[in-house]
């Protein structure tokens, strides 16, 4: 039976996993080699390392973190932040990530979709997508770029489809309203993406309990849902969250 | 020694690191004389089917596949690998290997369900060495649009279900075939590789 995926996603700053809180700092939470290996022998089903470093002289770090990370752990990952061009790209996929995330750097150039997709094949480009509630827009909800800090034009179910159109072959749906307060995904935006596009949906941020992914999959149509502060601090394993969304009905991995 | 073969269809690296993993010898290639050196191949591959036929046609690696197949040494095929060593397929048309009769076909738009298929999905093996010694309930990683439709039902080694019920897996005498990541299935996949490398 086809699985619903359960991602963690590790945010990593100079070599080091970090968690930010809404208008707080980051504080550096461990390895994320040591991490991404732990969260493998506990049955996660993906992972994705966002490179939130601040200087390109720093990219390196990131590069051999991603090469360590593809010597531990065989489930697919993802990478993103930072990536501005095919090159970089190239080093991510080559060094053993799976598949590499664009988010504002494809708003600025959505042409960058287009050759990732035709370099690496569809399956290897994930489209990140910030989204803000905005009553101003036809769905409710406008593209927010640089972290949230900028608002762009775009409605977020038209750029969801400009992007897909142009090669992407899955969208993290990140809700800067919901992010990092751990009270629960946006339903209704990640519904109303996953419903507007062919191509998988993975919803993003708010999940603070196991009851929150159940949520986003049933209500959400999430096809995966990407999880941090909930594993990160030890409230939940990834088995708690598995076992809750079983007993709802909602098929897991269970083997691994 | 495990000949893994290259021909710019997606990336090799997770299928080495997952061998290096495992301790296996084997060498990665893309020239088709080379293959006399090896007394296995993993024909690995992601992408699409047209492109993947143009660059084996012109390195001469689809005789080279062809005739490593026909000489009976274990032959492991993966995605995109496991699909173009089929007679055609439907992505573009295209005329395939041919080492395996059947075809390729494309997931129904019309099945309700999101297309391709990435994730996971548990897979029916028959009794096989390939499959040997898996673990319940195991789980495999899939990214496809397409899949394969053997000529013959006897060659099926693993059913699955997206939408509709697809094969997920075949064998015919020394050819091996997943439409699944063996490489990036978590224990199941290395316990699939590792099989493959006793074989």
């Amino acid at each position: 039976m086809f699985q619903k995926r359960i991602v963690i996603c590790l945010d990593v700053r100079d070599g080091k996993t970090t968690k930010g809180v809404k208008f707080k700092g980051n504080v550096d939470i461990g390895d994320p080699v040591e991490m991404a290996a732990r969260y493998y022998e506990q049955g996660v089903d993906e992972l994705v390392f966002y490179d939130i470093t601040a200087s390109a002289e720093q990219r390196g770090i990131m590069i051999d973190v991603v090469a360590r990370v593809a010597e531990r752990i065989f489930i697919p990952f993802c990478v993103g932040g930072g990536i501005r061009t095919l090159d970089d790209m190239k080093a991510v996929i080559n060094a053993g990530a799976e598949k590499i995330s664009i988010n504002s750097a494809a708003v600025r150039t959505p042409a960058l979709i287009e050759e990732g997709a035709s370099h690496f094949g569809s399956q290897c480009i994930v489209l990140g997508m910030d989204a803000a509630a905005d009553w101003e827009m036809p769905s409710g909800y406008r593209v927010v770029i640089d972290g949230g800090r900028k608002p762009t034009d775009w409605d977020m179910l038209d750029w969801a489809r400009e992007a897909v159109r142009l090669g992407a072959g899955e969208i993290v749906l990140n809700s800067i309203d919901t992010d990092g307060v751990r009270e629960g995904y946006e339903l209704n935006a990640t519904r109303l993406v996953s419903e507007a596009v062919s191509v998988p949906v993975v919803a993003s941020g708010g999940a603070g309990v196991p009851a929150h992914l159940a949520d986003v999959f049933k209500e959400g149509k999430a096809d995966a849902a990407l999880v941090a502060s909930m594993v990160h601090y030890g409230d939940y394993s990834v088995n708690d969250i598995k076992i809750h969304l079983d007993r709802e009905g909602i098929p897991v991995r269970k083997t691994w | 020694m495990i000949g893994v073969i290259d021909y710019d269809a997606g990336n090799l690296t997770s299928v080495s690191t997952a061998l290096r993993f495992l301790e296996a010898d084997f060498f990665v290639t893309r020239d088709p004389q080379e293959l006399v050196r090896a007394d296995k191949v993993i024909f690995p591959g992601v992408g699409e089917a047209v492109q993947a036929m143009g660059n084996l046609k012109h390195s001469g690696m689809d005789e080279g596949l062809r005739e490593f197949a026909a000489g009976g040494k274990p032959f492991l095929g993966i995605c995109l690998g496991s699909q173009i060593l089929f007679d055609h397929s439907e992505e573009r048309n295209v005329p395939c290997l041919g080492i395996l009769p059947g075809r390729v076909l494309r997931f129904p738009a019309d099945m309700g369900m999101k297309i391709p298929q990435i994730g996971w999905n548990t897979v029916d093996f028959k009794e096989d060495p390939l499959v040997s010694d898996l673990p319940g309930e195991a789980s495999f990683y899939f990214v496809h649009s397409y899949y394969v439709k053997p000529a013959n039902e006897d060659i099926v080694l693993g059913k699955s279900e997206y939408g509709i019920p697809f094969t997920a897996a075949v064998r015919r005498e020394n050819v091996w075939a997943t439409q699944f990541h063996p490489e990036k299935s978590g224990k199941p996949g290395l316990k699939i590789l590792k099989n493959f490398i006793n074989l």
